[in-house]
């Protein structure tokens, strides 16, 4: 028999229809593939037990011809989701050994569908970083390697451990999450699919927040259509996140393959960085060409506004995660550090608690929404965000229907290479994907390339609010023209 | 703007989070840089622009005000630290 670790979830779920093999099978090969990468320290748990029994079940449903759209399909699952008697910890000491009492409304939705769970994935602390170094359970290895290199590189992050387990064919899928970035830019530098839907398409219920009004939930996937069936599963309404949108979800994957002749595709002029590497330069220019030759019209457009959307993400996420971040004081949860009053208590819980990242943006945070300096800082961040929205509703107004960009604005670094002397530096790792999310829109990361050192590199489009179709349609023509990428095993 | 080191134990203890005197310089230095980068916002001209508070266009949802959930204390305090009999336990707070 064929590895089936290396089947797309498409071309297993053909496969377990077909009974030429079954899900406890299937989850087997992951699970061995899992217990052979753990130099990567992509699974912060493993959940080997619960995967077959949910394998057996799956197995049972089929044979009784009750298979739902993800019967038997094994999937990792980023520790940011409540995971029912899992321990779910957001990579955060702070959380200690939190074991949820409920599931999370996107994974419980991927269990009705019939989904196996092998276990749950490394992450940045509380998804705040974009190399997923910031994890107290240390860093995650990407995959991929330059070519007779034996460094090893970040993932990306925050959802370094769904990035790499997918690429390193550990899993059929994995769940993400994407405030500034998180799931986009992870996806570029392992070569896999990575969708952030519209803000409200996905349930929020059950997944550690960190900015409210930024965080979606969305998938990691081996190809295009792969991140549209698990969209399907993981999107729609509950009445327990009120910002999540009461309208029908469409069947995403009806839209691979759809024609995209006619559609006006824009490019913007502000991303198109001073200094930008040639390769990238030239991995957009191939982008272009590509969905003009599937018969799409590319136009110049601007979004005057960009420069400005990462440092007003830099006001609005810590303002909220400072917030949102609140509920850890050893009270209720998770780690408890004593003090002789309560104060201290918190304070030294949180101080204990908190690495680095995390205690300098609730600290930043804090400053930005104190007395005398929130109308300086929030209420203008907020105000930029509104001008940010605007661009891309002139550029939409005009008739533009996706909009092309560099994923991000190099491939893959190594593990301690950025932000050690200056935060910054790791911070525009998101350029091009935070204004998405400042925006509300979609925003898909297809792989599109290589270097000149052989990593990985992608494109991403963004879409009208509520139209992943459009992104679905376009991701599949450059997958199409630019094939699809696996790294060599090292690990 | 910028932080000086009184303003980073105020912040500290506004988050409430314990810093010794020698982290003090280092967090200055990264709350600077995060500040200064976030600097350039004043060159945009927000006048007359409403700062935004829903990203998409929604009336806020409310739900009936009736009980629909409960009688999960055991749930509750599963995670806590420090509990007796469904209460959690904290230091003496009133003297």
């Amino acid at each position: 028999m064929t590895d089936l670790t290396s089947l797309t979830l498409a071309e297993a779920r053909k496969g377990l229809a077909s009974k030429t093999f079954t899900s406890l099978e299937l989850t087997d090969a992951h699970l061995k593939a899992m217990e052979e990468a753990r130099a990567l320290n992509a699974f912060v748990m493993e959940t080997p037990d619960q995967a077959r029994a949910m394998a057996r079940e799956a197995d049972a449903r089929i044979g009784k011809g009750e298979a739902g759209p993800l019967a038997g399909i094994p999937l990792g699952i980023k520790d940011l989701f409540a995971t029912k008697d899992v321990r779910t910890t957001a990579c955060s000491k702070i959380l200690g050994n939190f074991v949820p009492t409920y599931e999370s409304t996107v994974t419980s939705q991927l269990w009705r569908d019939g989904a196996v769970m092998l276990g749950k994935l490394n992450n940045d602390e509380f998804a705040m970083g974009s190399s997923n170094e910031t994890s107290c359970f240390g860093p995650v290895g990407n995959p991929w390697r330059r070519e007779g290199s034996n460094t090893t590189l970040v993932p990306g992050g925050s959802s370094g451990g769904s990035a790499s387990a997918v690429a390193a064919l550990l899993c059929m899928g994995a769940t993400a999450t994407d405030t500034g970035g998180s799931i986009r830019q992870p996806a570029a530098f392992t070569a896999t699919v990575g969708i952030k839907p519209t803000y409200g398409r996905c349930s929020r219920w059950g997944i550690v927040a960190f900015a409210s009004s930024l965080d979606q939930a969305g998938p990691i996937a081996r190809s295009t259509r792969d991140a549209a069936i698990l969209l399907r599963s993981m999107a729609g309404h509950d009445p327990k996140d009120t910002t999540s949108v009461d309208i029908p979800v469409p069947d995403y994957e009806a839209a691979i393959g759809r024609s995209v002749k006619g559609m006006k595709i824009g490019i913007p002029r502000e991303y198109r960085l001073d200094g930008m590497p040639a390769e990238i330069e030239k991995l957009w220019s191939d982008g272009a060409d590509w969905l003009k030759a599937a018969g799409a019209e590319l136009v110049e457009v601007s979004l005057p506004h960009t420069k400005y959307a990462l440092p007003a993400y830099y006001i609005v996420a810590p303002a909220e995660a400072s917030s949102n971040l609140a509920r850890y004081d050893g009270v209720r949860y998770g780690l408890r550090v004593s003090g002789k009053s309560i104060g201290e208590l918190y304070e030294n819980t949180r101080a204990e608690g908190f690495g680095p990242e995390v205690r300098r943006r609730v600290m930043i945070g804090t400053y930005v929404l104190s007395a005398g300096y929130y109308d300086a800082y929030y209420i203008r961040a907020q105000k930029v965000r509104t001008l940010i929205k605007r661009d891309f509703e002139d550029c939409f107004a005009k008739g533009v229907n996706a909009i092309l960009t560099p994923a991000t604005p190099s491939a893959a670094f190594g593990i301690g290479e950025k932000g050690g002397a200056d935060p910054v530096e790791m911070y525009l790792n998101d350029i091009f994907t935070v204004t998405v999310n400042m925006a509300g829109l979609p925003g898909i990361a297809v792989p599109a390339g290589k270097d000149s050192q052989g990593l990985p590199l992608g494109l991403q489009l963004i879409g009208r609010p509520f139209d992943e179709e459009t992104l679905f349609s376009l991701g599949e023509v450059i997958e199409q023209a630019a094939g699809r990428f696996t790294p060599v095993r090292w690990w | 703007m910028s932080v000086d080191a009184a303003t980073v134990r105020r912040i500290a203890q506004l988050a409430r989070i314990a810093v010794t005197d020698a982290e003090v310089p280092h967090l200055q230095g990264e709350l600077n840089a995060m500040l200064n980068f976030v600097e350039q916002l004043s060159e945009v001209n927000v006048e007359g622009v409403e700062p935004m508070t829903s990203v998409t266009p929604m009336a806020m949802k409310k739900r009936q005000d009736v009980v629909n959930d409960g009688e999960i204390a055991d749930d509750i305090v599963k995670n806590a630290p420090a509990t007796e009999n469904h209460f959690f336990l904290v230091p003496k707070v009133v003297e």
